[in-house]
């Protein structure tokens, strides 16, 4: 009996193995769908509506950008909007004055960002919370003046840029081609987020932000990792800024005001400040909430960003994706049985007991 | 050198405005660790009550008496009901809360008030004084503000609630051990922030006009003075904010075109706390786990 | 005499962990109770207790009514003075301020009780515009003790006086407490580390170990326990 029950028993963990590739091989199938999906969408879409998801996806790098600093290393910046105007401009100044192809605007911009955010970090590495948060605050109040005040910006005009076309040959419009230009960029920056979060670089920097002091004790160079984590985060919404003036067409100093440094922060809180994907639900937000809420009066889109930021601290504090990414997970676990052993079974030493109660009930 | 003087007594006059609210700033964060974002807004708003009364006939000071009292209720309000449920959650929801509460108020007046501009009722006559040096207007900017000062420090310093709030704000588990409400004092200290703000906008309003976003500016002037004296020090506040209206001022006299004067004193605060990182008075700030 | 201070079977929680697990103690009307024991057995979680610092369950009546629900404000403004572990005093009031505070919730001028106060603490009138946080150990302690006092309390908790001072010190404290304790009838629940010292003041005390209750009786008797004086007295 003995026999036959391990016999059952070790037959179940092979079947839970096959299980678990299976569920590995349906989760990159829907990845695959999905992007096939993301892909096709804007095919069926008018061009304005195929304008706003290709915004929708910049914002998402771009709060993205701030989750990596602010959610992931606890450290707070109300002034993303200024790396996001710096990205924009270095784009526009290269395409504008120097004839520069748009898409060789993006390492550069990256670069102006990245540097940008090093020279940011290291002051911020002397500052707690609150300094940190007015030293950001008044970046994002004096960007547009700063912007307004030289002559290569273009000043109080802006700049405006030709909008570049798809390449000759692939037989779709430029409003599709940007789409999917953008949306590559997306792919590439979760990819890259997922495996700096993944990595040691982020576990370094989720250490720093939840116990500074054992970190440092740990041997973990916590200013070298609060630059890096500057500089990454602001090398993402540079990108994204650059990515933007590319699609708008057009820079200019009122478009990178207080309220897009709030945008960032309102869609950070809203997606999930320490997730990857909230980025994405944040730009959603970003995109579409002001612009219903223009409609009802002037001063809406502040009342309702305002609002959405107490309603996600009180009920929502981990954000969309931080909220219902558990549960989802836990549905999920719930719905097939194959599924939650697969998931218990990834820890061989859960495996075991498993094993007795399965002898037990023979 | 007669510009050089006038232009150091019109800075101390927009200095003590941003000293007040300075002052609110520093106020509640030794009482809650925390940087409340709309105070400037707030403040904004309870002009804006300021302005109707004023337009519905009230007297200047007895309106000005009136809001103080309007705004000491609402700021206890807003501590009761938005910022005691984050009062001990991480600091980055309570800075959202408080970003929240600015737009929010921000939007709220825009709708209630229009974004126009409007002229706002100075109670002093705009006399030249000791052959033009200052205005009276600027005097009489700083002697309110002064007199404010006065009546905060024989507060804290003599009143037994005074007291409490400071030995609250101190040390919360002590006072409670003495029998002192410590949430009370908190929605006090609010309260109280709330009608200083209110004061400086009084003051700041017939200058630069008001509308919603009025305040902006001045409060990140506050921000920086509060910063400057160290931002758990009330002289240190008073003084940084007074030191910031006199820079702001020269800077936009003599340095470079006014446009800039922000990003002037976005530069000057990096570099004060590169160099000193509590500010002038400023004890250690202490991270809050 | 009727107990001032009556727990009866208290549990006492840090989040989900039990760290008291129902214990009895008394403190008599006018009396002295010590709770003796190791570090981390559970005797300032038994004062945080009384005092609504910590979740409880269990009865705790203190003057004939319960304490439970009641906050920590509530049971100070109710005669229960607590000199916390390290003195809790306000290191950026000056002397005199600390005092006041120790009178706010009572109705009335502070200054006869500050001035009985002076009395017995003369050092503190010597300092009294100086900041406490100025004050070497010892004055702390005495500010901490006399701000106590200033409450007009008919119970003072007292958490290790003697931490951190000097021998000749903690003497001079430990008179003045059984001075005042005659004097102002107050009655005084202990805890304290320096075991012989204790015993010699206190009428009753308790020893606690790992949460429980594990010997209790009269001072006198417990100094007398042979298994106690090896393992906490020392000889």
């Amino acid at each position: 009996m003995n026999d036959g029950a391990s016999a059952i028993a070790s037959e179940k963990f092979v079947a839970d193995g096959d299980a678990r590739v299976r569920i590995g091989t349906w989760r990159r199938f829907a990845v695959v769908g999905l992007i096939v999906l993301a892909a096709a969408l804007p095919f069926g879409l008018s061009n304005y509506q195929v304008f706003e998801l290709t915004q929708v996806m910049i914002y998402a790098i771009a709060v993205l950008g701030l989750n990596i600093l602010t959610g992931y290393n606890g450290q707070i910046s109300l002034g993303h909007g200024g790396f996001f105007a710096a990205g924009a401009y270095t784009a526009a100044v290269l395409m504008h004055r120097y004839g520069v192809p748009y898409w060789a605007t993006l390492p550069p911009a990256a670069l102006v960002g990245f540097a940008l955010g090093l020279l940011f970090g290291l002051p911020a590495l002397r500052f707690e919370g609150p300094y940190l948060a007015l030293v950001t605050l008044a970046m994002a109040v004096a960007t547009p003046q700063t912007l307004k005040y030289f002559s290569w910006t273009g000043g109080n005009q802006g700049l405006n840029l030709a909008k570049p076309a798809a390449p000759p040959g692939l037989g779709i419009d430029r409003d599709r081609w940007l789409y999917l230009f953008v949306f590559v960029i997306l792919l590439l920056a979760i990819r890259i987020a997922a495996n700096l979060l993944n990595g040691r670089t982020g576990r370094a920097w989720m250490a720093i932000r939840d116990h500074p002091i054992a970190a440092a004790a740990m041997g973990i160079d916590t200013a070298r990792y609060k630059t890096l984590a500057f500089g990454t985060s602001t090398l993402f919404t540079a990108v994204a800024g650059a990515l933007s003036a590319i699609v708008v067409g057009f820079v200019a100093p009122e478009s990178f005001s207080l309220f897009l440094s709030v945008s960032f922060l309102v869609g950070s809180a809203v997606g999930g400040i320490a997730t990857i994907a909230g980025g994405i639900i944040g730009g959603f937000f970003i995109e579409f909430v002001p612009n219903f809420a223009n409609d009802i009066s002037d001063a809406a889109p502040w009342a309702i960003y305002g609002l959405a930021m107490l309603l996600f601290m009180y009920a929502m504090p981990r954000g969309v994706v931080g909220s219902f990414g558990p549960l989802v997970a836990w549905l999920r676990a719930r719905s097939g049985r194959a599924a939650a052993v697969s998931e218990v079974s990834a820890l061989s030493t859960n495996a075991k007991p498993r094993q007795t109660s399965q002898g037990r009930l023979e | 050198m007669h510009l050089f003087l006038q232009q150091v007594f019109s800075g101390l006059a927009s200095g003590a405005i941003y000293a007040s609210l300075a002052l609110a700033l520093v106020m509640i964060y030794r009482a809650t660790d925390l940087v409340n974002f709309a105070q400037g807004e707030m403040a904004m708003f309870s002009t804006y009550i300021a302005w109707m009364l004023v337009n519905a006939a009230v007297p200047f000071w007895a309106a000005f008496a009136l809001t103080l009292v309007i705004s000491f209720i609402g700021g206890m309000i807003i501590e009761r009901v938005v910022i005691r449920p984050v009062e001990n959650a991480p600091v980055l929801a309570a800075v959202v809360v408080t970003i929240g509460l600015l737009l929010i108020f921000n939007a709220l007046a825009g709708w209630l008030f229009t974004y126009t501009l409007q002229e706002f009722p100075s109670p002093f006559p705009d006399r030249p004084l000791f052959g033009a040096l200052l205005t009276s207007r600027d005097l009489g900017v700083i002697a309110v503000t002064l007199v404010m000062l006065a009546l905060l420090f024989v507060f804290f310093r003599f009143t037994t609630i005074g007291l409490a709030m400071r030995a609250a704000a101190q040390n919360p588990a002590s006072a409670r051990l003495c029998g002192i409400r410590v949430g009370r004092m908190l929605t006090i200290g609010w309260g109280l922030a709330a009608a200083i703000g209110a004061t400086a906008g009084i003051m700041v309003a017939p200058i630069l006009f008001l509308d919603p976003n009025m305040m902006g500016g001045v409060l990140l002037y506050a921000f920086t003075g509060a910063l400057l004296g160290g931002i758990t020090s009330p002289v240190g506040a008073v003084i940084g904010g007074l030191i910031v209206g006199v820079t702001e001022n020269l800077v936009g006299t003599y340095l470079i075109a006014s446009q800039l004067k922000l990003t002037v004193a976005l530069i000057l605060i990096v570099i004060v706390l590169v160099f000193r990182p509590n500010g002038l008075f400023g004890t250690a700030i202490v991270r809050r786990v | 005499m009727a107990p001032i201070l009556q727990l009866h079977a208290v549990k006492a929680f840090y989040g989900a962990f039990e760290a008291l697990h129902g214990i009895d103690v008394e403190v008599e009307d006018g009396g002295m109770t010590v709770l003796l024991g190791a570090n981390g057995a559970g005797k300032t979680t038994t004062l945080r207790a009384v005092c609504g610092m910590v979740r409880s369950e269990g009865d705790i009546v203190f003057a004939g009514e319960a304490l439970q629900r009641r906050s920590t404000e509530q049971i100070a403004a109710m005669g229960v003075a607590h000199v916390p572990e390290g003195r809790g005093t306000f290191v950026g009031l000056t002397v005199e301020e600390n005092l006041r505070l120790g009178a706010y919730s009572r109705a009335g001028k502070p200054h006869d009780a500050m001035t009985r106060m002076y009395g017995y603490f003369p050092i503190l009138a010597d300092r009294r515009r100086q900041q406490a946080g100025a004050l070497s150990g010892g004055e702390q302690q005495m500010l901490a003790i006399a701000r106590a006092l200033m409450m007009a309390p008919r119970l003072l908790v007292l958490d290790e006086p003697s931490f951190g001072l000097a021998p000749r010190v903690v003497e001079a404290i430990f008179a003045i407490i059984d001075r005042i304790r005659r004097e102002q009838r107050v009655s005084v629940l202990l805890v304290e580390q320096n075991a012989s010292l204790a015993l010699e003041l206190a009428d009753q005390a308790y020893l606690i170990e790992t949460g429980y209750v594990v010997a209790s009786g009269s001072a006198k008797a417990l100094s007398d326990d042979p298994q106690i004086r090896r393992s906490y007295l020392g000889y």
